[in-house]
């Protein structure tokens, strides 16, 4: 009786799995998705896994396995002068690259909207940093601000300023690689604020215009606050861009000097990983910055929905 | 008393539409001041390292600031294509661009489309899935993904270098928005004439994708062609070099400015053309997504 039961249920369990696999278009969906989804078991659900595995172990690769030792990755990783110092240099990165970004992006999209006869080609040559490569941009600097030859420390000079070291200089090591990354970035986020403010009804203007306001009282009170939402996006896709992106500039200028001046989160990762060969370790600084990444992602993709209803 | 209140008020009008006038000459002539300002920190850069790049050693040990090149010579130039694999590096990079380009654009479409017009068991939690895969960043995925490569002994081949990125789970979320958008009519046609649903994509959904099409091919052709965390980890052959890493490990040796910057106006010259020709197709990409970090 009982088998009968179970003979019926696997039945109706094989019937149904056959309708499936009858029905072309379930068919199509699976065999269109199944390339890539192997591909994210292969290079992404696995090699988090195995981070995760990793995050808790000490390994050489030199050695045949790698070996136990619960949280102390995590321990160390929380008291070491070195991470937390990377944790400082990243915070400072992050925030003065994202504020710089912002309000260069926001003057130049306006700037750019002001009905101009050349907005064309403004837009163009300012969108075009971001079409040269990180390592392009990074050497291009080091070059402009060589301590030496450049052309910024030969205009100081001309003007009687002080010429800074740049990049070889502890305190003007930041500055530099920040500077160079903003100078990229900022077309990036020009085009979205652009966006943004073509998404602002001029009928809202005209009427603020007509009630009375200047332009500097119609930027303040119209074109900021309906900005609002753009600023919001583009702060959390900076934040994500300069944690991730400031690898190659500061590899390229100064490798994290000097005396670990410039040291990121990413640099630090991959030193720990490629030049100390100490994986267990390096896995847990990328856990620490995949939570973190993973997280800031979450709130931006929230605000992808909030921004399209805007626009 | 009535009438010098009206004098009073007649004179501050005129006042104000003055100071109103001057306003706005004011801000035009902040505007076009910015611009310019503007342009000139965008160009600089670019023209000091072409300039630099036909110098003459002599010249570059110079200081002062001299815009042009009094001698113009080609032999940074020269010596860059003599003594590196440059014209190797920049194929290489060709090389892994079209193949990501290939690979992205066949996958993402796939999905994407099954994701926005197809019904199938799982569907919406595989999306799911995957918009999560949009959010993991390549940090985690570096020291497990080089162990797997070095495993296969894909270290310094073309295959190590695109395995990582043949698929950027963006593009999908992406495509299957834009596939999304279209009426079901569309197809229903087409089906009840018997069409498979491979030639419905094939025929009438990817025709009419082509501006997504357009702005994910640029966004992963450029996105290939600059990459440099990855490539970095799995090369270390000068021949399998793609031109990011090969013009990094350039700027390791110390050598002259004028040959670096020869080298760095080579390797931007690819993208430069593209983008001069492409124009609107590379910022149409952000505004139409603006998501990818």
């Amino acid at each position: 009786m009982a088998s009968q039961v179970e003979d019926q249920n696997r039945r109706t369990a094989l019937s149904s799995l056959w309708r499936y696999l009858q029905n072309d278009e379930a068919r199509s969906g699976m065999l269109f998705v199944l390339p890539s989804l192997i591909f994210f078991f292969v290079f992404i659900f696995y090699p988090v896994a195995y981070s995760f595995y990793l995050g808790f172990h000490e390994w050489n690769p030199l050695e045949p396995t790698p070996t136990f030792i619960g949280l102390d990755n995590f321990q160390e990783l929380l008291t070491t002068p070195d991470f937390v110092r990377t944790l400082f240099n990243t915070f400072y990165f992050v925030t003065v690259a994202v504020a710089l970004m912002v309000v260069g992006a926001i003057l130049s999209a306006l700037a750019l909207n002001q009905g101009i006869k050349a907005e064309t080609f403004f837009r163009g040559l300012y969108y075009s940093p971001v079409v040269t490569s990180l390592v392009a941009t990074a050497v291009i600097w080091l070059w402009i601000l060589d301590p030496d030859l450049g052309f910024m420390n030969s205009l100081l000079a001309e003007l009687g300023l002080p010429e800074p070291r740049w990049a070889a200089s502890r305190t003007w090591a930041m500055p530099t690689v920040i500077l160079t990354f903003v100078w990229r970035e900022i077309g990036y986020f020009t085009v979205i604020y652009l966006a943004g403010l073509q998404g602002i009804p001029d009928t809202l203007k005209e009427a603020a215009k007509i009630d009375g306001a200047g332009p500097f009282q119609l930027f303040f009170y119209i074109t900021v606050p309906l900005l609002m939402p753009t600023t919001l996006f583009v702060l959390v896709l900076g934040i994500l861009r300069a944690t991730q992106n400031s690898f190659a500039v500061v590899w390229v200028m100064t490798g994290g000097g000097p005396v670990g001046a410039t040291n990121v989160m990413v640099v630090y990762l991959f030193q720990n990983a490629f030049e100390f060969f100490r994986m267990g370790y390096a896995s847990a600084v990328s856990l620490f910055i995949f939570i973190l990444i993973f997280g800031l992602s979450l709130v931006q993709f929230r605000l992808i929905g909030a921004r399209t209803e805007y626009l | 008393m009535a009438q010098t209140a009206d004098a009073m008020t007649a004179g501050s009008s005129t006042i104000k539409s003055d100071q109103k006038k001057w306003t706005y000459r004011g801000l035009r002539l902040t505007l076009y001041v910015y611009l310019t300002l503007g342009a000139l920190f965008v160009m600089i850069p670019y023209f000091w390292m072409v300039s630099a790049s036909f110098k003459n050693e002599g010249e570059i040990f110079e200081t002062g600031i001299n815009l042009l090149p009094r001698d113009w010579t080609l032999y940074n130039y020269r010596t860059v294509f003599d003594e590196y694999q440059i014209t190797r590096w920049l194929l290489n990079s060709f090389l892994i661009g079209f193949i990501l380009l290939a690979s992205n654009l066949t996958l993402t479409v796939a999905a994407g489309y099954a994701f926005a017009r197809l019904r199938f068991w799982g569907r919406d939690v595989l999306f799911f899935i995957y918009v999560g895969a949009m959010m993991v960043p390549i940090q985690v995925r570096l020291i497990p993904s080089f162990l797997i490569v070095k495993e296969i002994g894909w270290l310094n081949t073309y295959q190590g270098i695109a395995s990582l990125q043949l698929i950027e789970f963006f593009g999908v979320f992406l495509v299957r928005q834009f596939m999304l958008n279209m009426p079901r009519e569309l197809e229903d046609a087409a089906r009840i004439d018997g069409c498979s649903w491979f030639r419905v994509m094939w025929q009438i959904i990817i025709p009419n994708s082509k501006p997504a099409l357009a702005a994910l091919a640029i966004f992963t052709f450029t996105a290939a062609w600059n990459n440099f965390l990855w490539p970095l980890v799995v090369i270390n052959k000068p021949e399998i070099m793609t031109i990011q890493v090969g013009l990094s490990a350039i700027k390791g040796e110390t050598i002259p400015w004028g040959i670096l910057m020869a080298a760095t106006t080579i390797s931007a010259i690819p993208l430069a053309v593209m983008y001069v020709l492409l124009q609107a197709l590379f910022t149409q990409g952000i505004v139409m997504s603006g998501i990818k970090g």
